[in-house]
């Protein structure tokens, strides 16, 4: 969806503030979110793009206006609810109130937690051979999806080089709306800065993505 | 509403914020339906309070700097290549890392979201989340720099890396010139967190007292 997530390339933002000597967690609380959000993905309750669609369709004026781990937990309201684990009622009375629903998964408990925080492998068992190799030239698709997407719309239409193959993915676009993994190759695509930002953009930049095949063309 | 019991007596104030109140409801609801553990949630605050930093990748980058095979792997693998270091926390299946070099400096954002590589380089930092950073990094990456006080050559090439997808990529710096001879724990001292975002770059000798 074109959100305000997707903020490649826009203006007015400002200066970026930097904290010096900044702690892992400025609140407390912001660590229970986080701990939170992985242990119910790791139980099985939601998909890591499922996290990023739920933020992604915040209102934009709140996607703006809280902070990072506030979406966090904003997102694992809307997710919970939206897939059964909690309702709303439970959500303004502070506790539980009916029965729970099985998680796809064991929870994760403290003797495993250092498995659980190991990163999930997104490889997936490839459905055909890859259609782009490193070097060929590509254009990305002008697609403006109302679902979710990890292309960024700076980088549709645009012509690139593939730069680096990263192997067979879960493909976040079906993942995100239900569909499965339904498995893609994905490129590091490298574009001119020039070919994304117009005659006046720094000529020594040159900007990539990581594309999944259906974003690509040749070109 | 609040459960004042569970008030910490150090927090200053009397109120819980009203974003206190809404983790505290969810973590109840949570731990009651059975999905979560306290105990396992302690564990997972606590491995990204003390163990899991930007000093783990700068393990990798003073290795890099001193084994030239062990670079030649970390950039052709960098996965397989952290995961033959054994103080480094497992790092999933898609680390990449790129080379800084005379004539190109990479530069990491994640303008979707906030993808970073957390297990070389810990949680991120509250300005590679924010909206200056991903909406500018893209575009003018020179003004960018400017904000963290480094200036590039006009003609060095600045490579921006996207992480739109589950590729996680770390920046391998140019070692410091006048490092000669010094061990892999000293040249790591060197290597600050932004030096592998691409917003910085090592420390020089003489700014590290030793």
């Amino acid at each position: 969806m074109n959100g305000v997530h997707d903020m490649g390339g826009m203006d007015g933002f400002g200066k970026v503030e930097v904290e010096q000597t900044e702690p892992p967690f400025h609140e407390e609380w912001e660590g229970r979110v986080l701990a939170m959000v992985r242990a119910m993905g790791y139980a099985g309750a939601w998909h890591i793009d499922d996290s990023r669609y739920a933020q992604e369709t915040l209102p934009p004026q709140t996607y703006l206006a809280v902070s990072y781990y506030q979406r966090w937990e904003l997102a694992a309201e809307k997710n919970l609810v939206a897939r059964g684990y909690v309702t709303e009622e439970e959500l303004k009375a502070g506790h539980a109130i009916g029965p729970a629903k099985p998680l796809p998964r064991a929870r994760l408990t403290r003797d495993v937690v250092d498995a659980g925080m190991t990163r999930n492998s997104f490889f997936r068992q490839q459905q055909g051979p890859a259609r782009f190799k490193p070097g060929d030239r590509v254009r990305t698709v002008n697609i403006n999806p109302l679902g979710h997407t990890r292309l960024p719309r700076y980088a549709r239409d645009k012509v690139g080089r593939v730069e680096l193959i990263h192997g067979c993915h879960a493909y976040p676009d079906s993942v995100a709306s239900g569909r499965g993994d339904d498995p893609q190759w994905l490129y590091t695509v490298v574009f001119d800065g020039r070919e994304i930002w117009g005659a006046d953009a720094d000529p020594t930049l040159t900007v990539s993505i990581d594309a999944f095949e259906p974003y690509l063309q040749p070109a | 509403m609040a459960d004042r019991d569970h008030d910490h007596p150090h927090e200053h104030g009397s109120e819980l914020s009203e974003t206190q109140l809404r983790v505290r409801a969810l973590e109840t609801i949570l731990t009651e339906k059975g999905y979560i553990d306290p105990a396992a949630l302690d564990a997972i605050v606590e491995t990204y309070e003390t163990k899991v930093g930007p000093h783990n990748g700068a393990r990798v980058v003073a290795k890099a700097w001193t084994d030239p095979a062990f670079k030649q792997a970390l950039l052709k693998d960098a996965t397989a290549a952290v995961g033959t270091l054994g103080h480094v926390s497992p790092v999933g299946d898609h680390l990449v890392a790129v080379e800084n070099t005379p004539q190109r400096h990479n530069m990491i954002v994640c303008t979707l979201c906030s993808c970073y590589p957390w297990e070389v380089l810990g949680l991120p930092p509250v300005w590679y989340k924010s909206a200056p950073y991903r909406s500018r990094a893209v575009k003018d990456p020179r003004g960018v720099l400017g904000d963290f006080g480094v200036k590039l050559a006009r003609e060095t090439e600045i490579r921006v890396w996207d992480s739109t997808a589950e590729t996680r990529f770390m920046v391998v710096p140019m070692r410091p010139a006048g490092t000669d001879g010094w061990s892999e724990e000293q040249l790591a001292d060197l290597v600050t967190r932004d030096s592998m975002i691409g917003t910085g770059l090592p420390l020089s000798p003489s700014q590290v007292a030793r």
